[in-house]
């Protein structure tokens, strides 16, 4: 079959980084062949009828109705040996891909409005997909709002997350890079920059990032930074610089009095944030009615995190730890 | 079909006097308004359903100026959100659905039945003020607080998003009622009302088109109208039914969804086939190749287009023998599909091809549609679909079938017919003009879009990743030559209306009974049930250049006809 090379990118697919990539590149270019022949076949046809039979003078053509039985059941039949295959191909791939193998590096994928966050063993979590080359990994996603889509491309791999239920999916990188990975059902109002970076690395690269993930900063702000940018993926929604994304920006609001959507104000100190990172409802700002959109973080921050993002939030620009 | 043993009607005569038509029969804005007469009432849609994709088409540009950018250009991703919703919604509910059968249907079933009009005339005007109705609301709705959860609804996003669903999906209810009674009076009227000699087997192929819509249109709207209703009541009444925080199941909302949904697409499809029948026939002023197979091949599809609705789900999270048995369904679907496209290449051959605008229409559907239905290969196949799902690659496949197959047979189907329903001839070099445009400006749009699913644009961004940046330009330079084409369209035909000459009583040479009423037809249609033959039989239709239109001269039977 050398019509399908394997090239790492072609005119129709991105890079083939995982285990399925080269079946169903494969598949899709066969399928793609055998209806350009039947494209080419219909058009020709057309075009032969356009011309040859086109009214002219001094020409008639039949005005007798053909009718072939040998034909419509030739042409009824290959159709449908064809589509038998093209049907048969497909499950063959697809139960490869829902077959889970029992040894995977297994990540928890946790989809919200509008952010992706992944967590390890040893409960390290972070906005990025980090994987070890040539080993398979299981996903265990679920979501916290509504429904949402992992979408690798590079891994040719795509499954709905149902809020509610876990659904798991896996798949073997077979290429070290950095890859993109989107939300591909809509999800609201920033659906289309619900994106994650994906890395497949070697295994001791891996390792080595893993471990640094595991010890917390020796800095609170940064920790705090960190949690801000990555690990709670607050940037979402929340500014730095001003200006309104989903939520209120964080910029200059510590230590002063805010207005609340039920009127009055209160001040932006440790127990405001504290409360409404646990509980987001109780107390929303003026012109966030609601703040329905924001998830409780309640059991997901421990007391040690919560300082860490006070830390960062007295001063979100500068570190001022950090001596120039 | 050797038996047949009635004389085609002989239409050499013409009327002796001119009695007038249906548009000179009476006058005043209440002879419109309260008209139960079938044409008047098919006209009325055709200017409703006109306006609604004016109203898409400028939406749908105004998606593809915003994309031309990485970053989008001057749309928020919010008023992004809103736009899609309002295009898909406005094009498939205002639209498409009611396009073909409301416009087309309603004009021309009850002429070429040979009967007088439908067979409930004031279920038909309720059902036209319904689509009014419900069209005002759903706009109105969807307008005035920005719905943006698709024209899908998704739960539990639609139960909890801002905008007026409720409404909305009213809207959406009181749509589904004029669609029913739209289905059933045609029903009703092609089992009870054919006139002596039209055999279901002498029917024109529209009627079967339109006959098997019927039944989709009776049988799978009231589930839509069920489902919107289980919507309504989670939202108000709070009762757990697709929202998993009140125990409920989101995916079983999908299931019902497209339980209408997906027969839906046949609601738009089969007539466009159906126009297609007609018009590859009387084009190529020859007999349809494999009539019956054609009509059967209606029926088929109508029927197993009610068991491929997983189709939409393959990633949602069914059951492996669940979704491997709807991949299995929905090849079936494919083969009917097929069958036409060859048949009708076999109407063509050996024929008498004359490339007039609705030809030229039916030959680009034949090209639009055969990329539709061969790119919804790679969809139906599971591993495949899986790369593929919710990419362009499925907003270009649908836009292939819904926009190049029935708004292009839909045009041609105009085209066709605009002689007979105003009773002015168009000028046919712009007219062929406009489907050239059409036809390149459409490909132009969606071919690029392919690509962009392939490597992996997923829909409904606002925003994208700077690579997809070309193929997103060429695509809104295609939908700007599409947009142009369709102006060039509705030029074409307005200025016909007002310049246009007289059109002759057969200005192609069709064999069906509505080219055998004058054009336009008069208010009865026909003085008393005409007595018919074979409705592709066109044995002695000749043109005549001292009326500029057809006739039929007597010809020698020779037999064996068929």
């Amino acid at each position: 079959m050398f019509l399908f090379a394997d090239k790492p990118a072609t005119f129709w697919f991105p890079e083939q980084a995982s285990t399925f990539a080269k079946e169903v590149d494969w598949f899709y270019m066969a399928m793609l062949y055998i209806s350009l022949f039947f494209f080419v076949l219909i058009v020709a046809a057309m075009v032969y009828s356009m011309i040859a039979f086109r009214g002219r003078p001094g020409y008639k053509g039949s005005v007798e109705a053909l009718h072939n039985n040998w034909l419509e059941f030739w042409w009824t039949f290959i159709p449908c040996v064809i589509a038998v295959w093209i049907f048969a191909r497909g499950v063959y791939g697809y139960l490869d891909q829902m077959t889970i193998p029992v040894d995977t590096n297994d990540v928890e994928v946790r989809a919200q409005k509008w952010a992706w966050s992944f967590t390890y063993p040893g409960g390290v979590t972070t906005n990025e997909l980090h994987l070890v080359v040539d080993k398979p990994a299981k996903m265990i996603m679920r979501s916290d709002d509504v429904l949402h889509a992992l979408f690798i491309p590079v891994f040719r791999v795509k499954s709905d997350i149902v809020p509610g239920r876990y659904t798991n999916m896996w798949f073997e990188p077979t290429l070290e890079g950095k890859y993109d990975l989107f939300c591909a059902e809509y999800c609201g109002d920033k659906h289309s920059v619900m994106h994650a970076d994906v890395y497949v690395e070697s295994q001791k690269t891996y390792d080595a990032w893993l471990a640094k993930e595991m010890l917390p900063p020796s800095d609170p702000w940064e920790w705090g930074k960190k949690q801000y940018e990555k690990s709670k993926g607050c940037i979402a929604c929340h500014s730095i610089d001003g200006k309104k994304v989903v939520g209120p920006s964080f910029l200059d609001s510590w230590g002063k009095d805010v207005e609340l959507a039920t009127g009055g104000t209160v001040k932006f100190d440790e127990n405001y944030l504290r409360e409404s990172v646990l509980n987001p409802q109780a107390k929303a700002r003026k012109g966030f009615e609601t703040a329905a959109l924001m998830p409780s973080y309640q059991g997901r921050l421990k007391e040690e995190e919560i300082s860490a993002l006070i830390e960062f939030m007295k001063n979100v620009k500068n570190n001022p730890n950090k001596k120039e | 079909m050797s038996t047949i043993t009635t004389k085609p009607l002989d239409i050499t005569a013409p009327a002796a006097h001119e009695p007038g038509n249906f548009l000179t029969h009476s006058s005043g804005f209440l002879s419109w308004a309260l008209t139960l007469d079938h044409k008047r009432i098919g006209l009325m849609y055709l200017t409703g359903v006109m306006s609604s994709f004016l109203l898409g088409g400028i939406l749908a540009l105004m998606i593809r100026v915003h994309l031309f950018q990485p970053a989008g250009t001057f749309l928020s991703p919010q008023q992004y959100n809103q736009v899609f919703t309002l295009h898909g919604a406005v094009m498939v509910f205002l639209f498409i659905i009611p396009s073909i059968p409301a416009a087309l249907g309603n004009f021309l079933l009850p002429v070429m039945l040979g009967a007088k009009d439908v067979a409930f005339p004031r279920l038909n005007l309720c059902s036209f003020y319904l689509w009014v109705g419900g069209a005002i609301f759903f706009l109105v709705a969807l307008l005035v607080t920005g719905l943006d959860t698709g024209w899908t609804f998704y739960t539990p996003y639609s139960l909890e998003s801002k905008g007026p669903v409720v409404l909305a999906t009213l809207g959406v209810f009181i749509l589904g009622f004029s669609s029913i009674f739209t289905g059933l009076n045609f029903i009703v009227t092609i089992n009870t009302m054919r006139p002596p000699g039209m055999t279901w087997f002498r029917m024109p192929l529209f009627l079967w088109a339109t006959y098997s819509t019927a039944i989709i249109q009776v049988l799978a709207t009231p589930v839509l109208g069920i489902t919107v209703l289980l919507l309504t009541a989670e939202r108000v009444l709070g009762i757990g039914i697709f929202d998993p925080k009140l125990n409920g199941d989101p995916v079983t909302f999908q299931h019902f969804f497209w339980f209408y949904s997906h027969p839906a697409v046949y609601i738009m499809i089969l007539p466009a086939m159906g126009i297609i029948s007609e018009l590859m026939s009387v084009h190529s002023h020859k007999g349809i190749f494999g009539y019956r197979l054609i009509a059967y091949s209606s029926v088929a599809i109508a029927l197993f287009g009610f068991l491929v609705w997983g189709h939409h789900m393959f990633t949602s999270g069914m059951a492996n023998v669940t979704t491997i048995v709807f991949s299995a369904l929905t090849f079936s679907v494919s083969i009917p599909s097929a069958i036409k496209v060859f048949n009708w290449l076999g109407t063509m051959y050996q024929g008498t091809v004359v490339l007039t605008a609705p030809m030229l229409y039916a030959l680009a559907f034949i090209f639009l549609f055969t990329i539709g239905g061969l790119t919804g290969l790679p969809l139906g196949a599971l591993s495949t679909d899986r790369h593929l799902h919710d990419t362009y690659f499925v907003v270009a496949h649908f836009h292939y079938v819904m926009m190049g197959g029935t708004l292009v047979a839909f045009l041609g189907g105009i085209f066709h017919w605009w002689p007979k329903m105003v009773g002015k001839m168009y000028n046919e070099f712009f007219g062929q003009v406009s489907a050239t445009i059409v036809f390149l400006g459409f490909n132009l749009t969606f071919l690029p879009q392919f690509v962009l699913g392939t490597r992996g644009m997923p829909r409904r961004y606002a925003s994208y990743l700077p690579e997809f940046e070309h193929l997103h330009q060429m695509s809104t330079y295609g939908a700007f030559l599409l947009g142009a084409g369709l102006l060039v369209a509705g030029l074409v035909l307005l200025h016909s209306a007002i310049y246009g000459r007289k059109a002759p009583t057969n200005p192609w040479g069709g064999a069906t009974l509505e080219w055998v009423c004058s054009s336009p037809p008069p208010h009865d249609n026909f003085a008393k049930p005409p007595v018919v033959g074979d409705p592709y039989d066109f044995r002695g239709i000749e043109y005549d250049p001292k009326i500029g239109g057809y006739v039929r001269r007597p010809f020698e039977d020779k037999g064996g006809h068929h």
